[in-house]
C-alpha cells in the first residue's frame, strides 16, 4: 500500500472527468483522474458525436453555449484536433404537429441567441437535393457541429496531463471515505490517494459512489446503438435528425454515414455490455433509407454501442453534494453530455476553486432527488425498456402524471 | 419454432448434416455460396470444363466422395445457400438472402463458418494482381482462370506448393515458390509432423515436384517488396543467404497459412483463448466441439486442421448434438475424436514447420500498408501507440487509427495488427488483445431493411 | 513484364454468351462468370480506393476481405468475386457521383 496526495481527485475519466481535470489544473490544482479503464472508454468516445445546440433543454442554454465556444476553440485549447466540424444541424418535421414543434423549439433557440433558418417544402428540396420528399419542413441551425469521440476524450486527457494532472488508466476505485476535512481513495491495487475534493464523474457506475456519501439519484445504464456505412460520395453535409427520433445522421468527411439507433437499448453496467439488437439495425436503416433515398443501397459495415447513465427527468446531475462538503457530482448525462462536455469542466472547476454558483449550473442539483423524482414524459419514448433498473421510477407510477416535460427533443449525441 | 441449424457448407458442415440426418433429423444448413463444398474442396460451375480429378491429385477421391454425400443429402436437409447470416442475437441468427433481411431461430446451431488465408503485410501488397493464395486456388476452380500469367508464390504454407503444381498443370508459369520460413525451422517440426506421416509424404511429393519442374523454391526468405506501376510486375526478396533477388510476374499468391473465420462464433458468444502455436486467438471448445450450451463450432472455423479434421470435426460436434439432445451414445464419435485430436495435432507441427513470420512484421517499414480498407499504415498505428495515453490493445488501436474499421472489419489486417500492438508495447501477440466481433459479420445494404413504413 | 489483362482463362465455359460494359466499354463474358472473373480477364482493375484512389483488383476472392467492390447502374454495390455477371449489367470503378 503506498499513498499519495492532491487537491482534487477525479474518478471516472470520461468527458466530463478529463474536461474537469483540465480547467482545475489550468486553475493550478493538483488534480489526479482514476479511471476504471481506458479514457473515454465508454459512451464519451462511442457516442455519436453530435455538438447539437437547436432542440435543447431550455435550462441548459447557458451552458451549452459556453461549451460550444470551447469546441470551437478545441484545437487551440487542448494542442490536438477531434476533427470537429462546423455542420450545422438539420431538424426535420414529418407533418404539421411536428412542424409547430420544431416552431417552438426554432423559437426557444432564438431566444438564446441561435440563428434559425426555417426551411418548407419545395425551397427545403432545393436546399438538400439529397433529402427525399417525406420531410415536408426541417429547422437549420449552420452553428451546430460535430467531432470525432473517439479521439476527443485522450486528446482533452493528454492536454490535461501536459498541464500536470496525474492520469491513472486501469485504476479501479474500490473505496471512498471522508478523512478529515477531505477523502481518502482508495484503488484495486491497494493504493491510497488522499484529496481535498472529490469528483464523482463515473457515469452509469456514479451512483455507488453517491450512496458512499449518504445520497442516491435514480440512474440505470443504456447503450446508444450506433451504426456506420462504408465511405460514399460526400453529399450530406448538415448533421441530420427527425423530430420524431427516428433518424439520427450524420456523414463525416471521410464519407462513413453514421447513424444512431433510437429508442435506446438497456446495457448491462455490470456485465459492462452494451448490445446492439440487429432489429434496431434494421429500423435505423429503413428510416435512414426512406429519408434519404439515394442512400438506399449503402451499407452497413459495422455496430456499436457504449455505456451510459441516464435519469428519469433526462437531464444530468452537476454539482455539490447535498450531504457531503467537498463531493462534487457529474454523472447522468442522459446521451447528451458530449456537447456540453467542456461547460461542465469549466463551471465545476470553479465551483471547486472559488466556491463559485454558477448559474449555468443550477438546473442540475442532485436535490431534486431528495423527494420523489420527477419522470419526464419524455422519458417512454427513449428507452425500450423504461423503469428498468431497481431504482429508476417508472413511468407509470403516479409522479409521472404530475410531472413537468424537461426535455424538449430527443436529445442524442 | 427452432431447428438445428448449420452454417457453412465446407466438408464439416456437410459432415455434421449427414449423421443429424442418419438420426431422424433434418437440419436446417445454411451457406453463403452459390455451391456447396467451402473453399477447399469448392466446386467448379457445372458448365466450367475442368478436370477436378486431374486438379484436385491425391484429394480428387475425398474430393468426389464429398459432392456424392451432399447430392445424397437432397431433400433430407432444408438448404439454404447464398444466404448471409450477418448477425446473432440469442438464438436468433439474422439472414440476408436475396438481398432481403429475415431471421431464423437455433438451436441448437452449429457453426462452420471455415478459414482463409492469414496475411502478412509487406510494401506493395495492395497493388492489383496480388491475390491470397486460396484466391489463387479459387480463381482457377471456381472460374477457371489463373490469377497471371507468371505468378509468384510467397508465404509460408504448404499450400503454397500445392496451389504451385495446380497452376503449372493448368499451362500456367510459376516464377518462383518463396517460403519465410528457414529449412532448419521446418526440420524441428517433423516429428509434430509425423502424426499424419501420409499427408508429410504428400508435402514433400510436392517439393520434389516443384524441384523436377525447375521452379525456384526458396525457404528462409525475408519479402522486400511486389514492385509495379499500377499493377505487379516483380517480387523482390531476399534469400536464405541474404542475396537480394527479384523475380519478375504480374501476379503474386500471399498466404501464411489460415485463419478461422471467427466473427459468428464471437457474436454467438463463444470464449477465446490465445494459442501460441499459431498465434492467433481461437474459440473455446471441448473435444467435441461444444462452445456453450447450445452452440458448437466444427471445421477450420474453429481450430486450423484441414479438410480431414474439418469433415471430422464436423461429424463429431453432431453426435455431441445428439448426446445433448437426449439421445444415447454412439460409439462411431470415439475413434472421430481420436482422429481429430491427430490431425489437429499434426496442423499444430504445420503451424511451427510454416510459421508466422513474426520477426519479419515487427521490423516492417511504417510506410507499409497494414489496413486495405482504410489504408492504415504500420507507422499511424505504431505512432498513436508512442503517443501520451496511447492505446496498448488491439480494439483501442482500432478506434485511434481506424485500422481494422473498415469494410472487411479487421479479417484481413488482424493477425498483423496483433503483432505490430504486440512488438510497441514489448509483449507477445495474446498481450495485444483480440479485435472484437461486430454485426454485420459483412457489410448489409440498407434496402434489405424493407421499405419505411410511410 | 507488360501485359493489360491480369487473369488467364485456362478452363473454357460452355454458358451462353453475355455482354455487360464497364466503365464505357463492353466485355464479353459467360454465363456462370463471376464479375471480378470477367473484368480481369479483360483489365487490371476493379475499382479505385476510396483513400488516394489507386487501383484495385480484389484480394482473397472469396468474398471475406470485400475489396472488389463495383457499382452498378442501379445505385447499388456488388461484391465481384461473389456475383455472377448477367446479360446488361453497367458497372463502374467509382460510385456515380450523386445525383439529386
Amino acid at each position: 500500500m503506498s499513498s499519495a496526495s492532491a487537491d482534487v481527485a477525479i474518478i471516472g475519466g470520461g468527458l466530463i472527468g478529463t474536461w474537469t481535470a483540465f480547467f482545475l489544473a489550468r486553475r493550478g490544482q493538483r488534480v489526479v483522474l482514476l479511471e476504471k479503464d481506458v479514457v473515454g472508454a465508454q459512451s464519451s468516445g462511442t457516442n455519436f458525436g453530435n455538438l447539437r445546440l437547436q432542440g435543447r433543454f431550455p435550462g441548459q442554454y447557458p451552458l451549452a453555449l459556453r461549451s460550444h465556444d470551447l469546441w470551437e476553440d478545441f484545437e487551440a485549447l487542448i494542442g490536438e484536433g477531434c476533427e470537429f466540424a462546423r455542420t450545422g444541424h438539420l431538424y426535420c418535421a414529418f407533418d404539421a404537429e411536428e412542424q409547430a414543434r420544431l416552431e417552438a423549439y426554432a423559437q426557444v433557440s432564438e431566444q438564446h441567441g441561435l440563428t434559425i433558418e426555417r426551411l418548407v417544402q419545395p425551397d427545403l428540396h432545393k436546399r438538400f437535393p439529397w433529402l427525399g420528399g417525406r420531410a415536408v419542413a426541417a429547422t437549420f441551425s449552420a452553428r451546430d457541429a460535430t467531432a470525432n469521440p473517439r479521439l476527443a476524450t485522450p486528446a482533452v486527457a493528454r492536454a490535461a496531463r501536459r498541464l500536470g494532472v496525474e492520469i491513472r488508466e486501469n485504476a479501479r476505485v474500490t473505496a471512498v471515505a471522508r478523512h478529515g476535512a477531505g477523502f481518502v481513495v482508495t484503488t484495486a491495487d491497494g493504493t491510497e490517494l488522499g484529496c481535498g475534493a472529490l469528483v464523482n464523474a463515473a457515469g452509469a457506475w456514479a451512483v455507488e459512489m453517491a450512496e458512499c456519501f449518504g445520497e442516491t439519484a435514480p440512474v440505470f445504464a443504456a447503450g446508444p446503438p450506433q451504426f456506420v456505412t462504408e465511405p460514399l460520395p460526400f453529399v450530406m453535409a448538415p448533421s441530420l435528425q427527425t423530430i420524431d427520433g427516428s433518424v439520427i445522421a450524420r456523414q463525416t468527411e471521410r464519407g462513413n454515414v453514421i447513424l444512431a439507433g433510437y429508442p435506446r437499448t438497456a446495457a448491462d453496467a455490470v456485465a459492462n455490455r452494451a448490445p446492439v439488437p440487429p432489429a434496431k439495425t434494421l429500423a435505423a436503416m429503413r428510416a435512414l433509407a426512406g429519408l434519404v433515398p439515394a442512400l438506399a443501397h449503402a451499407h452497413v459495415i459495422r455496430v456499436w454501442s457504449g455505456i451510459e447513465g441516464y435519469l428519469p427527468d433526462m437531464i444530468p446531475v452537476i454539482g455539490r453534494s447535498e450531504t457531503t462538503p467537498g463531493l462534487f457530482h457529474a454523472f447522468g448525462f442522459c446521451g447528451h453530455g458530449f456537447q456540453i462536455g467542456p461547460g461542465v469542466g469549466l463551471y465545476l472547476s470553479d465551483m471547486i476553486v472559488d466556491g463559485a454558483k454558477p448559474a449555468a449550473l443550477e438546473p442540475f442539483s442532485i436535490a431534486r432527488f431528495r423527494t420523489a423524482a420527477t419522470v419526464s414524459d419524455k422519458f417512454h419514448k427513449e428507452f425500450d425498456h423504461p423503469g428498468m433498473g431497481a431504482q429508476a421510477t417508472s413511468p407509470q407510477s403516479g409522479q409521472s402524471k404530475a410531472a413537468q416535460p424537461t426535455i424538449d427533443s430527443p436529445g442524442r449525441e | 419454432m427452432s431447428s438445428i441449424v448449420i452454417v457453412g457448407a465446407g466438408p464439416a458442415g456437410i459432415a455434421a448434416a449427414e449423421v443429424l440426418c442418419a438420426h431422424g433429423y433434418r437440419p436446417v444448413l445454411i451457406d453463403e455460396a452459390e455451391r456447396a463444398g467451402g473453399q477447399g474442396y469448392r466446386q467448379p460451375a457445372p458448365d466450367l470444363a475442368l478436370d477436378m480429378r486431374h486438379l484436385m491429385g491425391s484429394e480428387a477421391g475425398r474430393y468426389n466422395a464429398l459432392h456424392r454425400r451432399f447430392s445424397a443429402l437432397a431433400g433430407r436437409i432444408d438448404y439454404r445457400p447464398r444466404t448471409l447470416v450477418w448477425a446473432v442475437e440469442g438464438d436468433t441468427l439474422h439472414l440476408l438472402r436475396e438481398g432481403r433481411a429475415e431471421t431464423i431461430e437455433a438451436a441448437p446451431l452449429l457453426l462452420a463458418t471455415g478459414a482463409m488465408d492469414r496475411i502478412a503485410p509487406m510494401p506493395g501488397w495492395t497493388l492489383p494482381g496480388v491475390f491470397t493464395l486460396g484466391g489463387a486456388q479459387v480463381a482457377l476452380k471456381d472460374q477457371g482462370c489463373l490469377i497471371g500469367r507468371r505468378v509468384a508464390f510467397l508465404g509460408s504454407s504448404p499450400l503454397l506448393l500445392l496451389a504451385a503444381r495446380q497452376y503449372r498443370q493448368m499451362g500456367g508459369e510459376v516464377t518462383v515458390v518463396a517460403d519465410t520460413t528457414g529449412l532448419a525451422a521446418k526440420a524441428r517440426a517433423l516429428p509434430g509432423l509425423l502424426a499424419s506421416p501420409l499427408t508429410l509424404l504428400r508435402g514433400l511429393g510436392y517439393m520434389a515436384d516443384t524441384l523436377r519442374a525447375g521452379t525456384p523454391l526458396l525457404h528462409g526468405v525475408t519479402p522486400v517488396a511486389i514492385e509495379g506501376d499500377g499493377h505487379v510486375q516483380s517480387l523482390r526478396l531476399r534469400d536464405a543467404a541474404g542475396r537480394e533477388r527479384r523475380f519478375a510476374c504480374d501476379a503474386v499468391a500471399l498466404g501464411y497459412g489460415l485463419k478461422p473465420e471467427t466473427q459468428l462464433a464471437d457474436l454467438a458468444g463463444a470464449s477465446f483463448t490465445y494459442d501460441p502455436d499459431f498465434r492467433l486467438f481461437l474459440p473455446k471448445t471441448d473435444g467435441f466441439g461444444r462452445a456453450r450450451p447450445g452452440l458448437y463450432l466444427a471445421g477450420d472455423g474453429a481450430t486450423i486442421g484441414g479438410a480431414d479434421a474439418a469433415e471430422a470435426s464436423g461429424a463429431l460436434a453432431a453426435h455431441a448434438i445428439l448426446s445433448d439432445l437426449g439421445a444415447p451414445a454412439d460409439a462411431a464419435a470415439i475413434p472421430l475424436a481420436r482422429r481429430v485430436a491427430r490431425l489437429r495435432k499434426f496442423q499444430r507441427g504445420l503451424a511451427r514447420a510454416f510459421a508466422w513470420p513474426v520477426a519479419q512484421i515487427r521490423a516492417q517499414a511504417d510506410s507499409t500498408v497494414l489496413c486495405r480498407c482504410e489504408s492504415v499504415t504500420i507507422g499511424a498505428v505504431r505512432a498513436a501507440m508512442a503517443q501520451a495515453l496511447g492505446p496498448v490493445e488491439v480494439n483501442r488501436v482500432k478506434a485511434m487509427t481506424r485500422c481494422g474499421m473498415g469494410r472487411c472489419q479487421g479479417r484481413v489486417c488482424g493477425p498483423a495488427l496483433q503483432e505490430i500492438v504486440a512488438a510497441g508495447t514489448a509483449r507477445d501477440g495474446a498481450a495485444a488483445g483480440r479485435l472484437r466481433g461486430q454485426a454485420p459479420v459483412k457489410p448489409i445494404a440498407l434496402s434489405a431493411a424493407g421499405e419505411a413504413a410511410p | 513484364m507488360v501485359t493489360d489483362i491480369q487473369f488467364k482463362r485456362v478452363a473454357e465455359r460452355s454458358g451462353a454468351r453475355v455482354t455487360l460494359n464497364f466503365e464505357g466499354s463492353a466485355i464479353e463474358a459467360t454465363s456462370g462468370d463471376s464479375i471480378l472473373a470477367a473484368l480481369l480477364t479483360h483489365g487490371l482493375r476493379v475499382r479505385r480506393h476510396e483513400f488516394g484512389g489507386e487501383p484495385r483488383a480484389g484480394f482473397c476472392l472469396m468474398g471475406a476481405c470485400q475489396d472488389c467492390w463495383v457499382w452498378s447502374d442501379h445505385g447499388g454495390r456488388l461484391r465481384a468475386c461473389t456475383t455472377p455477371v448477367a446479360e446488361g449489367m453497367t458497372l463502374f470503378a467509382q460510385p456515380p457521383a450523386p445525383s439529386p
